[in-house]
């Protein structure tokens, strides 16, 4: 059984600060945790009924209320300061890195298409590269995915880059990410979408930018020899 | 004097109290506790907070959706009848006029004055939702429907048809309802079951016919007039 | 005034006059309506448990035939040899949702015990509209038939999640489902009636209908969190029926409110049900914590700790309900900034929680506590509850949000929620007032067998799924192994569902004790527990009235081990010692000016 309270390994730019901020909320949570439940238990082993005991009339203390409210908010608004700029970080538009590599991820059930801009390094473009279910990125070096649905909602999660986003039809939602190792990493749909949900898989694969640029012009004479 | 219970009846009269938390009571027997008004008013007024809520998930997906799209809406009166839904809404104003007639009528002990304004009311009323039968076959027969498949090429796009229907349709019903519940109270005073002292019926449809005259002046504003 | 006199005719007939029909079926009775409510959200939430066995039969035994030879008895087109089909799996997910929140937990908390409690607390006869109060109990057996009949129709049952995402649900092109979806959409616009007519009621007979002397702040807390409660439901249920009617149009007559091929926005019908959504999540919950004060205090021997501060934190959490349902949407496309706001204003809501955590336990301290099964059930709700909320921060800040988001962690603190939290809130309602409602106790020894084997099985299912979400295992996948980096969690979800199968099976001890215990139980008496509130005056169970006499009211509900007193409770209604005679009386022609409330 795996009861590991540890994220698996993260691949992306901004994923080892939104893992240090989900360890610092699971060793607060935590210590809470422990600590409300500790006490809970001290308290029903302690002030069990016992023959000949009273209840002390305690009704209330406003000091005491005053202590927990205004830790529980400062603990909480802290949090809520330092996920602000993680999450800028990811989502702020201002904060998109420039130089970015671009290409679009199209949803449809159950299946992930991928394009990538063609010979004319256009996107959207009848020369577009496509690849079904699977993700070709370079590694060290900024992406930005629009992403697309054509039928239903699905979401794109790619779960050791630290990435979710839903692809809404009728939208484009561009996200970005940058992957720091080569190899192939799962991709999935992570919002109900139909029977074939659980099989809606794909994967991510992180090139070297040499070998990225291998396989784009390779496809790119595979695209040609078709026509 | 011991404070003493004689019956169920004395005893719902006598539930309001003014006291203060020391615990020292006044038993003020002329009032019911709350708001200081009867149950049934209190309820209806509760009732028509939700009313509101329900009308405002439809007028706020009327919003987000014009705002999105604007070109799916037409401008007023391209497509629909501003002027005869005009004279509608003063009929419906007039039938509001009619209600407070009706219920100032008894609150004097008229009961005839009760019967015909009510019935004025309810004709009215009745008139409202003909007169909106009579624009929804209009419109139907132009091409002008809910359905994105039965979308004619009309003026707009298939989300104007759609936040019509529903908006205008679901106020219709409410009326619809409302006349219904007129004409129980009609036939009630027809009877002669209200009183100067026993009117509330007159009060609480009052007040429902009130609301859904209200919500019609929104509506008519937003979409026909916008 | 003249209501007054009316509602007062409908009581002065007689009970035994009113004939077994009027008595037991079509009952004007709060307390009979109480029941009823009772039994059938009760079988409802047998039906959401059946749902749920078989999903995690799924789960941890995956392509196997169900057991029992219960595929035998399921047709083709849900489970062929007894192996549960994709889109089998889709209705299940859906359905076990949809009939546990909307005809299992809302039903035992709202209307069992707003029924049972609010007259009975504040000392009133009966609500306020007794009529409007049998409606809203038929409506919910028709609402569940035609929800149930779904299962029968041609394309199965809705498959679309309970939050029945636009534009999945708008049309049968997407899921095969069409009948299913459509008889889905129309069960919980009819169901949708109930809640309304009976919030409507719980609030008109709580503002209007309290005894004389049962100021505000003496309201027990179990009431308090029910009139919250009803005003939740009252304006959070029509934004949920317009949004449904809104898309049954879009499936039926082809409108496209959220279709995305009419420029509809799929975006719009998360805001609508999320924004219905949020509050009732705290309808969900906030009964359950009226509850447990009051078991808590009443089993310690103890004032409420800051009775007051939880009344303000109820209100409070139900306030600031109506404005974070964007945490629901973080990764749905949402503008960043918007998405900022929405989580500012969650994590605040875990102020008002945590203040209600610290006073239960602040209520225990230095208490004089008897380990009875409404306590034992009362305590792990306070346990649970504290796992689900501190796993709500995570879920609280957007950007680990981005990854927990829609996986099992998600499942796991909904269910800590939900399960730990309601329903273990609600078995303390009901082993506690038990006695009320039927007159005898229940069994002693069988509750706790019955707690503890629960409590125990039920950390085991449901804890580890928090370790399945931080490994990234997705909610709402027929098989995870399709997944080559889930196949590890295998074992974990076997183990989960090992348990959770304990879970439902023990809850079979919990229907023998009731049944048995309503025959055979010990005779309660009318305060078993020596009871402060006005419930326990009156005798077990109430007859038609409830009260022989209008009881008065002259402190809160609280007044446990009060050192003045030899005796270690103090019933709100008995009179101070100076004033045996009873309070003064004014007569109504002196009083003219008196109304100054």
């Amino acid at each position: 059984m795996n009861l590991s309270w540890l994220m698996p390994e993260s691949v992306s730019t901004f994923g080892p600060a939104l893992d240090n901020l989900y360890y610092v909320i699971l060793w607060i949570t935590g210590i809470v945790f422990v600590v409300t439940e500790v006490v809970l238990v001290y308290f029903i082993i302690k002030y069990r009924h016992k023959e000949g005991r009273k209840a002390t009339y305690i009704e209330g203390s406003s000091k005491a209320e005053w202590i927990w409210t205004s830790a529980t908010a400062v603990i909480v608004m802290a949090l809520a300061i330092y996920s602000k700029g993680i999450w800028d970080t990811i989502r702020h538009p201002d904060m998109f890195p420039e130089n970015a590599y671009e290409l679009n991820v199209t949803a449809k059930q159950y299946e992930w298409n991928a394009a990538y801009a063609g010979s004319d390094g256009q996107l959207g473009t009848s020369d577009d590269i496509v690849s079904r279910n699977q993700v070709h990125v370079p590694v060290d070096q900024p992406v930005i995915v629009n992403l697309q649905s054509e039928d239903v909602i699905h979401s794109f999660f790619l779960p050791q880059l630290r990435v979710k986003h839903d692809a809404v039809p009728g939208r484009v939602w561009p996200i970005w990410f940058e992957a720091t190792q080569t190899g192939e990493f799962p991709l999935a749909c992570a919002e109900l979408c139909g029977l074939g949900h659980y099989r809606m898989g794909g994967t991510l694969i992180v090139h070297s930018k040499e070998d990225f640029d291998i396989w784009l012009s390779e496809m790119q004479i595979e695209a040609e020899d078709d026509e | 004097m011991t404070w003493m219970v004689p019956s169920t009846q004395t005893r719902t009269k006598a539930r309001r109290v003014t006291m203060s938390d020391a615990g020292i009571a006044t038993i003020d027997r002329t009032l019911e506790p709350g708001m200081g008004v009867f149950n049934k008013k209190l309820g209806m007024w509760v009732f028509l907070l939700s009313e509101v809520m329900f009308f405002t998930s439809l007028i706020g997906s009327y919003i987000i959706l014009r705002y999105a799209h604007p070109d799916h809406f037409a401008p007023p009166g391209a497509i629909l009848n501003v002027n005869l839904t005009a004279a509608n809404t003063f009929l419906l104003i007039c039938s509001s006029v009619s209600m407070v007639k009706a219920f100032a009528a008894i609150q004097q002990g008229d009961v005839k004055g009760l019967q015909y304004w009510l019935l004025a009311t309810i004709v009215m009323g009745a008139s409202f939702v003909g007169v909106q039968v009579y624009e929804y076959i209009g419109l139907g027969q132009e091409g002008f429907l809910p359905g994105l498949d039965d979308y004619a090429a009309h003026a707009g796009g298939p989300l104007y048809g759609a936040t019509f229907y529903a908006m205008t349709g679901f106020h219709g019903a409410h009326v619809s309802l409302g006349v219904l519940a007129l004409i129980f109270v009609y036939i009630r005073a027809l009877r002669g079951e209200y009183t100067v002292a026993d009117h509330e019926g007159v009060e609480v449809i009052g007040l429902y016919w009130h609301f859904v005259d209200l919500v019609w002046i929104i509506l008519f504003t937003i979409v026909y007039l916008i | 005034m003249s209501s007054a006199i009316s509602m007062g005719d409908s009581h002065s007939e007689d009970h035994h006059h009113l004939g077994f029909i009027r008595t037991y079926i079509f009952s004007t009775d709060h307390k009979m309506i109480a029941k009823q409510f009772l039994v059938t959200s009760l079988l409802f939430l047998a039906i959401g448990g059946i749902l749920a066995a078989m999903i995690r039969w799924q789960l941890g035994f995956p392509g196997q035939p169900l057991p029992f030879n219960l595929g035998a008895i399921l047709p083709n087109t849900m489970a062929p040899g007894g192996i549960i089909l994709p889109e089998f799996y889709n209705s299940l997910v859906t359905m076990h949702a949809t009939f546990m929140v909307f005809f299992a937990l809302m039903p035992l908390m709202a209307g069992v015990f707003g029924n049972l409690l609010i007259p009975l607390q504040i000392g009133a006869d009966d609500m306020a509209f007794p009529r409007l109060n049998m409606l809203s109990f038929w409506i919910t057996p028709v609402a569940g038939a035609v929800m149930l009949a779904s299962f029968f129709v041609e394309g199965g049952a809705a498959g679309a999640g309970w939050t029945s995402y636009a534009p999945l649900s708008t049309s049968g092109e997407w899921t095969g489902v069409y009948m299913g979806q459509i008889l889905w959409l129309v069960s919980l616009i009819i169901l949708g009636f109930s809640s309304i007519t009976g919030a409507l009621n719980y609030v008109t007979t709580v503002i209007a209908m309290r005894a004389p002397g049962m100021t505000w702040f003496r309201i027990p807390l179990a009431t308090w969190s029910l009139f919250i409660t009803a005003w939740l439901l009252l304006l959070a249920i029509p934004i949920l029926t317009g949004g449904l009617i809104l898309l049954l149009f879009d499936q039926t007559i082809g409108t496209a409110f959220f279709r995305p091929e009419g420029s509809g926005e799929p975006l719009m019908w998360q805001h609508i049900f999320w924004f219905f959504g949020h509050p009732e999540v705290y309808i969900l919950i906030l009964p359950a914590m009226g509850f447990v004060s009051e078991v808590i205090a009443n089993r310690s021997r103890k004032p409420v700790f800051g009775y007051h501060s939880m009344v303000v934190a109820l209100v409070a959490i139900a306030f600031l309900g109506w404005i974070v349902w964007g945490h629901h949407m973080f990764q749905s496309g949402m503008n960043p900034f918007l998405g900022m706001s929405f989580m500012a204003t969650t994590v605040v809501i875990a102020v008002p929680s945590a203040i209600k955590t610290f006073n239960w336990l602040g209520t225990l301290w230095k208490g004089d506590i008897h380990f009875d099964t409404p306590l034992l059930h009362a305590v792990s709700f306070v346990a649970l509850f504290v796992v689900g909320g501190l796993s709500g921060i995570f879920l609280a800040s957007a950007p680990v949000d981005i990854y927990l988001h829609d996986t099992y962690f998600i499942v796991a603190h909904l269910h800590y929620v939900l399960v730990g939290g309601s329903l273990f809130g609600i078995f303390a309602g009901i082993t506690f007032w038990y006695p009320k409602i039927f007159g005898r106790m229940m069994n002693e020894t069988l509750g706790k067998i019955h707690w503890t084997v629960s409590f125990i099985t039920y950390n085991l299912a449901f804890f580890p799924m928090h370790n399945l979400g931080v490994q990234g295992m997705m909610r709402r996948i027929y098989d995870p192994n399709q997944y080559e980096f889930l196949q590890s969690l295998q074992s974990t979800n076997t183990f989960i569902s090992k348990s959770v199968f304990v879970f439902a099976g023990i809850q079979i001890i919990f229907a023998i004790n009731f049944l048995w215990s309503m025959k055979k139980g010990k005779k309660s008496g009318d305060n078993p527990w020596d009871s402060n509130g006005l419930e326990w005056t009156c005798p077990s169970p109430p007859p038609h009235g409830n009260f022989a006499e209008v009881p008065i009211v002259y402190r809160g509900p609280y007044e446990y081990s009060h050192p003045d007193r030899e005796q270690d409770f103090w019933p709100q209604d008995e009179a101070p010692v100076d004033d045996l005679d009873g309070p003064e009386y004014t007569d109504p022609n002196e009083s003219t000016e008196s109304n100054d409330e």
